[in-house]
């Protein structure tokens, strides 16, 4: 029921021991600095820039409002664990096809909140598209590129279906 | 500092007699901000996140009502059956933060922060909510006005925990609107929510006061003139909103000023009475 110094984490499929942590630390800062899994990006820690963002029981959420020790026996899924082979997802290849990655600050992050969208729904309106990928701040690419490489996943994966 | 993780409202209110300076921590939206920041360094955690009985919720057909747990996030309060009895508290709820935000977030800790611009606030003012608090030495259920008695403040003790909320089903129109700086991902600068429940019209105004505001007088002065609501001329509308504005206590602050937040509500108030005929 209670847990200190030492806990476990499942990311990914992988079971990773957290030693010698504050049990404070927020999920980010442990998949970053004591997992090393740097995918999910830390830019404000407050929730405001979405570029933490990760999976944890299929929730899309700010992994910096998460505190780590509080998700034991919980699935974290990571920008890392989208794909097991070193390939791309075809997300991930279609923000490269349209050109959505500039810096590349909030990739990982966009990524997981696109993937999460076309899971619970694979025909989202452009309304819905623009709503779901609300929490997510970039400063380079003015969003055009990135609502194109949603669309252009989107028609891939019908084209595929078919 | 330790964090526990209980698994049902009975171990997590034993854990809150022992250990009375431990912070609860829901969705930790708020908490975490502080935690990061070095704002709050808690002694003890405990950790609502396990509980399962939190996030459920109930449609009661034989008192009309609706009970939500505590861990209730957003998400699930914006769309589907809930949004269908609770429409006002699913409109507040599409206004809260981001789909992350309103993912992890949830009513009881919103309830537990008690920010005058709290999104679901005007909600469960405007329908006379009932507050279920649980300690290791039984439940209570105190009307919302009197669990939230000031900005941040409330009436909880410290070995107490939020298990849920319980409102009236809709029988009538309901909204909420919202004023921010801009669409997404914005702390309100004022805020209304109107519910026409059993006939009588309900407004509660947030971030315009130390708590939010229930415009009794307003409220009164439409029950009093307008035997229905659909003798109401845009005119009586308009004076709905500047009394229910006369009602507000709002104040300047890094968001806004305290006569736009006045103006906002008068705003609010008229547009929101206006769809509630239209409707
Ligand atoms: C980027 C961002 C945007 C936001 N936008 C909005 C917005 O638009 N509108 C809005 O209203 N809020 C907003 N918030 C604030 C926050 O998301 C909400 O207040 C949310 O409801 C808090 O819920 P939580 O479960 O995350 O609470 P937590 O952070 O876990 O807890 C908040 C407080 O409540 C207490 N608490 C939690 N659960 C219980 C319980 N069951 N019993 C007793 N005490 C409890 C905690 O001890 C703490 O004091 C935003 C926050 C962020 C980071
Ligand atoms: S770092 Fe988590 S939302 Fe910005
Ligand atoms: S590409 Fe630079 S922040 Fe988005």
């Amino acid at each position: 029921m209670s847990n200190n110094e030492f806990y476990s984490l499942t990311v990914n499929g992988v079971q990773h021991p957290v030693q010698d942590a504050w049990v404070g630390e927020s999920l980010l800062y442990v998949l970053r600095e004591r997992l090393g899994l740097p995918g999910a990006k830390g830019a404000c820690e407050q929730g405001e820039c979405g570029s933490c963002t990760v999976f944890v029981n299929g929730s899309a959420v700010c992994s910096c409002l998460v505190m780590a020790a509080t998700v034991v026996d919980t699935e974290i899924a990571t920008v890392e664990g989208l794909s097991s082979d070193g390939t791309l997802t075809d997300v991930q290849q279609a923000f490269i096809d349209e050109g959505a990655v500039q810096c590349g600050f909030c990739t990982p992050g966009l990524v997981m909140a696109v993937h999460h969208l076309l899971d619970q729904n694979a025909q989202p309106s452009e309304h819905e598209i623009k709503e779901a990928l609300s929490g997510n701040i970039c400063r380079c690419t003015g969003y055009g590129r990135i609502f194109e490489a949603v669309n252009t996943a989107i028609s891939r994966r019908q084209e595929n279906a078919r | 500092m330790t964090v526990y993780l209980p698994h049902t409202i009975e171990e997590a209110t034993a854990l809150l007699e022992a250990h009375p300076h431990a912070l609860v921590l829901g969705g930790g939206t708020d908490v975490m901000v502080e935690i990061n920041f070095n704002h709050r360094k808690p002694s003890d955690v405990v950790a609502l996140r396990n509980v399962d009985e939190l996030r459920t919720w109930t449609i009661n057909n034989e008192t009309s009502s609706i009970y939500i747990g505590a861990g209730v996030p957003y998400s699930e309060m914006e769309s589907g059956e809930l949004q269908k009895v609770a429409p006002a508290l699913a409109a507040a709820a599409r206004t809260v933060g981001s789909p992350q935000i309103r993912a992890a977030g949830t009513l009881g800790g919103n309830l537990g922060t008690c920010s005058p611009a709290g999104d679901s606030l005007p909600v469960l003012s405007a329908l006379n909510a009932e507050v279920h608090l649980a300690s290791s030495h039984g439940v209570r259920s105190v009307p919302f006005a009197e669990y939230m008695v000031g900005p941040k403040r409330t009436s909880r003790t410290a070995t107490e925990m939020i298990t849920g909320v319980t409102i009236p089903k809709a029988n009538g129109w309901q909204g909420y609107s919202k004023v921010g700086v801009r669409n997404a991902m914005v702390i309100s600068v004022a805020s209304a929510c109107l519910a026409i429940q059993d006939d009588m019209v309900r407004l509660a105004l947030g971030s315009v006061g130390p708590t939010i505001i229930r415009c009794v007088e307003a409220e009164k002065w439409l029950h009093e003139n307008f035997a229905t609501l659909t003798d109401l001329q845009p005119a009586d509308c308009a004076e709905f909103g500047r009394r229910a504005a006369s009602e507000a206590r709002p104040i300047d602050d890094h968001r806004s000023t305290a006569e736009y937040r006045r103006h906002a509500i008068s705003v609010l108030a008229q547009r929101l009475l206006q769809r509630s005929i239209q409707s």
